[in-house]
């Protein structure tokens, strides 16, 4: 399926849908406004995980902040299960780069905060929490306040707070951006370990923002490419990797063809980006 | 020394204390010498001594219970009209366009100037003296306040948006824990502020209080019992700010780590 038709289809009934998105900010003083996001159409089908990779400032975290409905578009629109998105919800879960844990709140109580926002009652809420500390491998640092935690720890307390409300769909925005390396790699195992142990069919929606070209492919299947400012989707390249994957697949001649085709894709953006 | 450097705690102990007892001493060695008359300045031991018969003989106790009760007064209530009203102000900009050029301004009438107009509107009472403090405190406080929940993380709403909070569990669940902490300092702060403004009032027509005690003593040149009556009041900042650093850490636990 073409990215951009000509003429863009409606929303998906089920699913994301992106259509003719823009983003302009206005210019300091009498400079000219600057356009982030060209018009931009996007689908990502229920269960789908898919990367959206781009240099840094191509206006890919712009995107998600949109459909997370924390932005607003200067045109086009986003819909969730054919749903138009205006404002944030929890349908649609977010882990950001920056630490977001509440300081003041256990791990536990962090991973409870949708719930009792959203007024589930308190058992229930309780005994969710309890399976999403125990699938992101908290169990014992429950009560542990966000200061006491490493960074890979803190991540996965928001993973499992974003995953505990039961979202439609799951925006993670570099998550593992502020991680050492080793850390960022076990990151992705478990977010795909996470993900997976649902069956395929109950599987979240992930909508992935980053800008590691390895990270992209090893977590997707699919994965889209951005341009350099003002940002559009360039490329889809679809991640014919079975799940589950474990950090072995890095090392497959598949994987390495498809790390080519992106530097290439991602080396042409990253050096319009500098000329500018 | 080097810059930044941290120091042992003993030896910020032993300085602390050092400091102290050479004040004490130099206060000591100009009095004995006489290069200073007791006219002017009392030494230790007769400010020592005049603080015994202050407590003995002329109910001292009675006059710290007082001013203490009017600053504990006036600050509580000052405290319990500005957090709310400055919490408002910084989590929502139009409630704080609305006050904060008037608060700006009223925070830089001195207090003190106003205790004539207070004693024609409340009299020499007890209303009077809680209004001074009132009034002294009340603007820093909503400044204060304002400020730190308008700094509250922009991240940290975000993230509670798409957790699901609605405007009211922003408010209470982010903006007002994230800056408790810092409130509780702010107050720490202003309580110190509001211990001078409550000598000043009892300087001025009243009956009881160490302000007051003061100023009797200077009708009878008695600079021990002057000099006692400052310490007393610099004594009890030093266990009241200690009690309320103690609290924040037992309420805030979260926060110092």
């Amino acid at each position: 399926m073409p990215d951009t038709p000509p003429l863009a289809p409606p929303p998906l009934a089920h699913g994301l849908s992106v259509r003719g998105l823009t983003r302009s900010f206005p210019g300091q003083g009498r400079a000219a406004p600057t356009l982030a996001l060209q018009p931009t159409d996007l689908d990502v089908r229920p269960g789908e995980f898919v990367s959206i990779l781009g240099p840094s400032g191509c206006g890919k975290s712009t995107l998600l902040r949109i459909v997370a409905g924390l932005d607003r578009p200067s045109g086009g629109s986003v819909h969730l299960n054919g749903q138009g998105v205006t404002r944030p919800g929890p349908d649609r879960g977010m882990v950001f780069q920056s630490y977001t844990l509440f300081p003041w709140l256990t791990v536990e109580q962090n991973i409870l905060f949708g719930l009792r926002e959203r007024k589930r009652p308190e058992k229930e809420a309780r005994e969710i929490a309890a399976r999403f500390i125990a699938r992101t491998g908290l169990r014992g640092f429950e009560n542990h306040w966000p200061r006491q935690l490493s960074g890979g720890m803190q991540q996965r307390t928001a993973l499992a707070r974003a995953l505990a409300n039961d979202p439609e769909i799951l925006l993670l925005d570099e998550p593992f951006g502020a991680l050492d390396h080793q850390t960022r790699e076990l990151m992705q195992e478990l977010l795909l370990e996470v993900w997976g142990s649902d069956t395929p069919e109950a599987r979240k929606t992930v909508l992935f923002v980053t800008h590691d070209i390895d990270e992209a492919i090893f977590l997707a299947n699919r994965v889209l490419v951005m341009s350099a400012r003002p940002g559009r989707v360039k490329a889809e390249i679809p991640v014919p990797l079975p799940y589950p994957r474990d950090w072995t697949v890095k090392t497959t001649p598949i994987f390495a063809e498809l790390k080519a085709r992106l530097m290439a894709e991602i080396r042409e953006e990253v050096r319009k980006a500098a000329l500018v | 020394m080097e810059p930044l450097k941290p120091v042992p705690a003993s030896a910020r102990i032993a300085l602390g204390i050092a400091f102290f007892v050479l004040f004490i001493g130099a206060w000591a060695l100009v009095t004995a010498t006489g290069f200073v008359q007791p006219l002017f300045l009392a030494s230790p031991w007769q400010a020592l001594a005049s603080g015994w018969s202050l407590f003995t003989e002329y109910n001292f106790i009675g006059d710290i219970g007082m001013t203490v009760w009017r600053v504990l007064g006036g600050f509580v209530l000052a405290a319990a009209l500005a957090v709310p009203l400055g919490l408002l102000m910084g989590a929502y900009k139009p409630v704080e366009a609305f006050f904060e050029p008037f608060i700006s301004f009223a925070r830089y009438l001195p207090a003190s100037a106003f205790i004539p107009l207070l004693i024609l509107w409340a009299g020499v009472g007890e209303a009077q003296k809680l209004s001074v403090i009132f009034l002294g405190s009340v603007f820093q406080v909503v400044i204060m306040v304002a400020v730190i929940a308008g700094a509250t993380r922009i991240d940290l709403v975000e993230a509670a948006y798409t957790l699901g909070a609605r405007q009211g569990g922003i408010l209470r669940r982010v903006i007002i824990p994230a800056a408790a902490p810092q409130v509780m300092e702010a107050l720490r702060l202003v309580l110190g502020w509001a211990w001078t403004y409550v000598i000043v009032a009892e300087l001025i027509g009243a009956q009881s209080g160490i302000g007051h005690m003061i100023m009797d003593s200077q009708r009878l040149l008695d600079t021990g019992q002057m000099i006692f009556g400052i310490v007393v009041i610099g004594l009890i900042g030093l266990v009241t700010d200690f009690l309320f650093k103690a609290l924040n850490r037992r309420l805030f636990r979260w926060a110092t780590l």
